[in-house]
């Protein structure tokens, strides 16, 4: 059993942490934090039923939770004060869109970059609004800068030069180069506002958000955390709305999801424990590939199991664009690898 | 990982790994009279930088549970300046239980005096020197402030000392143990002291501060008073976690500069260094 493993079972049943040993208390802190977890396990265990170590650890996660949830409604607001005036719909996404909505998957959770959604039409004008703002470029690098305006979903990385934020505008969840091609209008016209003149996506919006951006994007990288999320948004949706799982199965479909989001499903059952209906819980043997992806982290926090890491970082490209434009992308990151290591 | 040890400093534990056995063996003889912690706040790994740098040119990556993503690596002979490095890096990115303050401190009779200053202002040389003439050594890198009490918690590390402080402290304190000498580090020369008995035994005991020092090597002697804003400001910059405690760090340091007397001194040397900090604490 990987240290990830571990994580997985205390975080579906965290009575568990009462018989855990050093060693194993060694091994689960450092997967946390690896996975970025540890908010999440601080406020699922306990404090009082651990040892005064752990209680120490998972008190300093408890107030970094605290603090970054304060610092990522702040973002949020401080972007809405700049946009506001253009008067077009504006999405939270993501870990920020969690807390500003209360839902229990914020609770604990790391927030790093603020995440927007707006129409596709609207970009240049928002851009051209959080420049004048203080944001700038991360990344002043003209292919970068070039990619990610050809091929990717958002603007390039903006960073606010005072506050030190990042800020990533999307203007659908997936890059336009992945196989499923979600329903972005649908997603802005379906959003629920909060009151202040942002949004949050609909509940199966959410879910299905959740699943394509693990599933269908990406290497499965520090994916554990996204699983968690799935968990959280799943359960709550199915107690506010005895008629979620038919939405969710509706909705999948016209954001051609479907089977990313049953596998989120079914991987957060078999990880988590999520009640799912019975319909959705028809494993695949791939499942088994992914949980094992999805658990590579051991006791001193380091990734492990290199070939499936590696299967899952070649799949991650795979999917993500056609191959003739992974190959010329992967040709130019190599030779500006090379370049990098020449200067160095 | 393949060797281990760990290692209790004051209130925080640290488990540290390594693919090699030297490092290891370096820091357990350093830190012998430390106590261990079974569970530890941190983990520090010290990984081969790459899998041939194992036997090839052998180096060692600074890893832990927090990282810089640019962190170099650094000579299998510099092990225990990378094992310093990824500790406290961990103190810095990761402690929140207290306001950190990047200073040396020193306590007389349950009064800590604290030291903040630029690298190569001397603050973690005079608090090696006070700490072998009548003082106890609370730390040369970090001294945790309690937000509930004010109180100054010991981080009492091996006492990194570098290029000439190595000889002035050879010098001044014979009797105390010191580790290898690691030559042409980034950091320059480099040679660990173990601190004085009463520091590793003692470390669990925090203490009042009662004045803080903003020490300038290289001048002629002078000494400044430094207003409560002044010194708030420049803490501010001498904290790691200040912004990431958010209001709690706030009121912990305006707390302690409103309560606490600030100079800051030249010195030339350090025995006029040692003999201004004892006339100025008998003012106090």
């Amino acid at each position: 059993m990987t240290a990830a493993s571990l994580l997985a079972r205390v975080l579906a049943e965290p009575d568990r942490a009462a018989g855990l040993d050093p060693t194993a208390w060694n091994a689960l802190i450092a997967a946390a934090r690896a996975e970025q977890l540890i908010g999440s396990l601080a406020l699922r265990v306990d404090l009082a039923a651990v040892p005064p170590t752990v209680a120490d650890v998972l008190h300093d996660a408890r107030d970094a939770a605290i603090e970054q949830r304060r610092t990522a409604l702040w973002e949020a607001e401080m972007t809405r004060r700049v946009l506001a005036p253009l008067g077009v719909p504006l999405v939270l996404l993501k870990g920020t869109a969690f807390v500003a909505a209360g839902l229990s998957a914020g609770q604990g959770r790391h927030i790093g970059d603020l995440d927007l959604l707006a129409p596709r039409g609207v970009l240049p004008a928002v851009e051209q609004a959080l420049l004048e703002a203080g944001w700038a470029w991360a990344k002043p690098d003209a292919y970068d800068d070039d990619y990610y305006r050809r091929w990717m979903h958002e603007l390039p990385p903006l960073i606010h030069r005072e506050r030190d934020r990042m800020i990533d505008v999307h203007h659908t969840i997936l890059p336009p180069t992945a196989r499923p091609i979600p329903d972005a209008d649908a997603l802005i016209a379906g959003a629920v506002p909060l009151g202040n003149g942002l949004s949050v996506l609909a509940p199966a919006d959410m879910v299905i958000h959740a699943a394509l951006h693990l599933f269908a994007d990406g290497d499965l990288a520090g994916g554990l955390r996204n699983l968690w999320d799935i968990d959280h948004l799943l359960r709550e949706c199915a107690d506010d709305d005895a008629d979620f799982w038919l939405k969710l199965h509706a909705r999948a479909a016209e954001h051609q999801a479907s089977a990313y989001v049953a596998r989120a499903a079914r991987l957060s059952a078999r990880l988590f424990g999520t009640p799912i209906p019975s319909a959705w819980n028809r494993p695949r043997m791939s499942d088994q590939l992914f949980a094992r992806r999805l658990l590579a982290r051991d006791d001193w926090g380091r990734e492990t199991r290199p070939a499936t890491r590696l299967a899952f970082y070649v799949r991650s490209h795979w999917i993500r664009m056609p191959p003739l434009l992974l190959a010329r992308h992967l040709l130019i990151k190599a030779r500006r690898r090379a370049a990098d290591a020449r200067a160095r | 990982m393949r060797h281990a040890t760990s290692i209790r400093v004051g209130p925080i534990g640290f488990r540290i790994g390594s693919d090699f056995a030297a490092p290891i063996a370096a820091l357990r003889a350093l830190y012998a009279d430390y106590p261990k912690s079974t569970i530890a706040h941190f983990s520090v790994r010290l990984p081969a930088s790459a899998p041939w740098r194992w036997l090839i040119r052998p180096a060692v990556a600074i890893e832990g549970d927090y990282m810089l993503p640019d962190a170099a690596p650094l000579p299998l002979a510099q092990g225990l300046l990378a094992a310093e490095m990824a500790m406290n890096l961990q103190v810095a990115l990761g402690h929140r239980r207290h306001l950190l303050l990047h200073a040396s401190c020193v306590e007389r009779d349950g009064r800590a005096l604290l030291m903040t200053g630029e690298s190569g202002s001397g603050k973690s040389t005079l608090a090696a020197l006070l700490g072998t003439r009548g003082w106890r050594f609370m730390g040369d890198e970090f001294v945790l402030i309690a937000p509930e009490s004010g109180d100054a918690y010991a981080f009492p590390r091996a006492i990194s000392l570098k290029n000439q402080a190595i000889n002035v402290a050879e010098r001044a304190c014979p009797t105390e143990r010191f580790g290898p000498r690691l030559i042409a580090t980034p950091k320059g020369d480099i040679r660990h002291m173990v601190p004085p008995a009463d520091a590793i035994a003692r470390m669990d005991e925090p203490a009042r501060p009662a004045l803080l020092l903003f020490p300038t090597f290289g001048e002629q002697r002078d000494v400044r008073p430094v207003g409560a804003a002044e010194a708030f400001v420049r803490l501010t910059q001498a904290s790691t976690n200040y912004t990431a405690l958010g209001e709690r760090g706030f009121r912990t340091l305006t707390d302690l500069v409103e309560r606490v007397p600030a100079r800051a001194i030249d010195y030339p040397d350090s025995d006029s260094a040692i003999a201004l900090v004892e006339t100025l604490w008998r003012d106090l």
